[in-house]
């Protein structure tokens, strides 16, 4: 009893000193905010004095509310502290910029400051900008080919891969390898490939990427290059559950193997199929990496009268350009906005209308 | 179910054919390294002028490239995706114990929270982060903006959700009478999630920190934004893209470069092949 007391006492010390060290920094760092005092530690690099008080005053403070001898409340301190570093980092990298973002949607925002309010117009300007509509449209193609694409490419894959062929495990490992890569360094392999490899294997002068329609065929190439290979382990997973009982008893019963793919294996896995659209829905909407890298949007084309350049860009790329390039931080704002509205409503149909397709099963 | 022989042929022709097409592009790069500009240009598939002298002189051009500094923005991406990993690891890991072993109104919130905030694409924030990073830096006296530092914030921030998520899953599953017989020997609850808890999390912070290893390692966006194209702390991805815009057709030094960029994740993925596939599909899966 007396040790326990004792051992409180030293707690209840320790955590009073690092209350008060912690308050001492976080009102020190807040009086060199507020009189501009900005001490500077040089240890090899600067280090903000003024920063590094408020970091080691909240970690402090952190502390001593840890060391807080309490038995009741223990568990709720606890719930804090293991909550506060992935909520925090979460909070001002997630949540703040996305209701700041909102607010900014309805600002002439220029990346820095905004100096009114400007309402509907951003959402409104996009609408009567045909670059903007041709890359909407454009990533909806993209979208629905390569949503077909890879999920049909990947699944053939899986059925290959899950037959008793010799070495099957390095087919697997090589048509999964392109996915460990990097959009962006995959691109530009691909755009040597397609402007100096086929060229010379199809003797055209040509580029494919030169060509607005070619290039954008080339983006899809390299996308389901990269990520049939990931679906497919998908697919092979769920194959992989179907049980060989059910299917032992499908050949007594005379099936062949495409009676067995198609009314035992394909309805067995329907859960597999929702996941492996739904990614491919939402990363084929994201896709950015090798569209920089591959084309960087470039292209020529006619589009309801009028002349555009930027051919093969799709939205997400849009967004950057029309921020970065173009300097319009509000206008981007509401078209990510916007991207954000319709990834949402199309992802929340198609997990609505894959469940309703399983629960039919 | 037994094959034909003939089935088992075509078959195994498909396979390779198909393993050539998509390995193809990967020899591309390797060959080319070995040769000068001039011999990629007339001759682009065969070994013809492929030398060992002149991939260390492609090499050594790419490495002391001033545009490029590969040593550096490999190690910046080393140091950025290792300490992102285990941050998010252990961070994760409280967050997720927390939130499943409290059943209160507010556990529940943050994890609709987290779980909502997963299809928000990163074109949304995008803009309005490099502005929130600019006033909370201004504000706490440091530079999260351009800083390592503040890019291993972030990567805390937007990993959170997909590794609570996953991890709450496997939390789930833990039988709740462990941290109750831990309780009555005197463990106190954080002793208890990091001695009890934590080493049970193993297998699935493996998945986790692979899905996010391969996320953080080849991510293009994040670093580009908040590093800047100037800074001296680009990561590899984003290092590669500046050294290719500045080398629009030296295709030696491009894929060289390229190479250097790729032996990192191949290297690793033949070491932990089995993890990194299991892993990959187990996150999708979840």
């Amino acid at each position: 009893m007396i040790e326990s007391n004792e051992s409180n006492m030293s707690k209840k010390i320790l955590s009073l000193v690092l209350l008060v060290v912690g308050a001492v920094l976080l009102v020190a760092a807040l009086w060199m905010d507020l009189t501009k005092t900005y001490l500077v530690l040089n240890i090899g690099i600067n280090i903000g004095l003024r920063g590094l008080f408020l970091v080691l005053g909240a970690l402090a403070i952190l502390a001593g509310v840890y060391f807080i001898p309490t038995v009741l409340h223990h568990r709720a301190i606890i719930n804090f502290i293991f909550l506060f570093p992935l909520l925090f980092t979460f909070a001002v990298t997630v949540i703040v910029p996305m209701f700041v973002g909102i607010f900014y949607s309805f600002t002439d925002w220029n990346g820095v400051s905004f100096s009114q309010m400007v309402g509907f117009s951003n959402y409104a300007t996009m609408f009567k900008e045909p670059g903007f509509i041709w890359s909407l449209l454009l990533t909806v193609l993209f979208v629905i080919v390569n949503m077909i694409l890879v999920n049909v490419v990947g699944f053939l894959l899986a059925l290959l891969c899950t037959t008793k062929l010799k070495g099957i495990g390095f087919f697997r490992a090589a048509y999964f390898l392109p996915n460990l890569i990097g959009g962006i360094v995959l691109g530009y392999v691909w755009q040597f490939v397609f402007s100096n490899v086929l060229t010379k294997l199809t003797g055209s002068a040509i580029s494919a990427l030169a060509n607005t329609k070619t290039a954008f065929m080339a983006i899809i190439v390299v996308y389901v290059w990269q990520y049939a290979g990931y679906i497919m382990l998908i697919y092979i997973n769920g194959l992989t559950t179907v049980p060989g009982d059910v299917l032992e008893a499908a050949q007594i019963d005379g099936a062949n193997t495409l009676t067995t793919l198609f009314r035992i294996k394909i309805p067995m896995i329907a859960a597999t199929f929702t996941i492996c659209t739904f990614l491919t829905l939402t990363s084929a909407f994201k896709q950015f990496d090798v569209n920089l890298a591959l084309t960087n949007g470039a292209g020529s084309v006619d589009f309801l009268g009028n002349y555009l350049s930027n051919g093969t860009q799709m939205i997400a790329l849009n967004i950057y350009n029309t921020a970065f390039a173009r300097d319009m931080y509000g206008l981007a704002q509401a078209k990510a906005i916007l991207f954000f509205i319709i990834l949402a409503v199309v992802s929340l149909i198609q997990v609505r209308i894959s469940n309703s397709k399983e629960v039919e099963m | 179910m037994k094959m034909k022989k003939s089935t088992v042929a075509i078959l195994l022709i498909i396979a390779i054919i198909l393993a050539i097409y998509v390995l193809f592009p990967f020899y591309l790069v390797l060959m080319n390294s070995f040769k000068t500009q001039s011999a990629i240009v007339t001759n682009p598939i065969s070994a013809a002028g492929a030398s060992f002298s002149q991939f260390i002189t492609n090499l050594s051009s790419v490495v002391n490239n001033k545009n490029f500094v590969f040593w550096r923005a490999f190690g910046s991406s080393a140091v950025v995706t290792i300490i992102s990993l285990f941050l998010l690891a252990v961070f994760g890991g409280m967050a997720a114990w927390v939130i499943c072993r409290n059943k209160t109104k507010w556990s529940t919130a943050i994890y609709m929270v987290f779980i909502s905030s997963m299809i928000i694409p990163f074109q949304v924030v995008m803009l309005p982060l490099i502005a929130t990073f600019r006033e909370v830096g201004k504000f706490v006296g440091l530079s999260m903006n351009g800083s390592i530092p503040g890019l291993i914030f972030a990567y805390c921030g937007f990993g959170g959700a997909m590794t609570v998520f996953i991890l709450t899953g496997f939390i789930k599953g833990i039988p709740y009478e462990l941290e109750e017989a831990a309780s009555i020997d005197g463990c106190s609850p954080e002793g208890t999630f990091f001695r009890i808890i934590f080493p049970l999390l193993k297998p699935t912070i493996v998945t986790v920190t692979i899905l996010n290893g391969m996320w953080i390692w080849n991510d293009y966006l994040l670093p580009s934004i908040l590093l800047g194209q100037s800074s001296p702390n680009k990561t590899l991805p984003v290092a590669v893209q500046a050294f290719v815009g500045s080398f629009v057709k030296s295709w030696d030094l491009i894929l060289t470069a390229a190479l250097l960029a790729m032996i990192p994740m191949i290297v690793i993925f033949l070491i932990a092949q089995k993890q990194i596939m299991s892993g990959m599909v187990e996150g999708a899966i979840k």
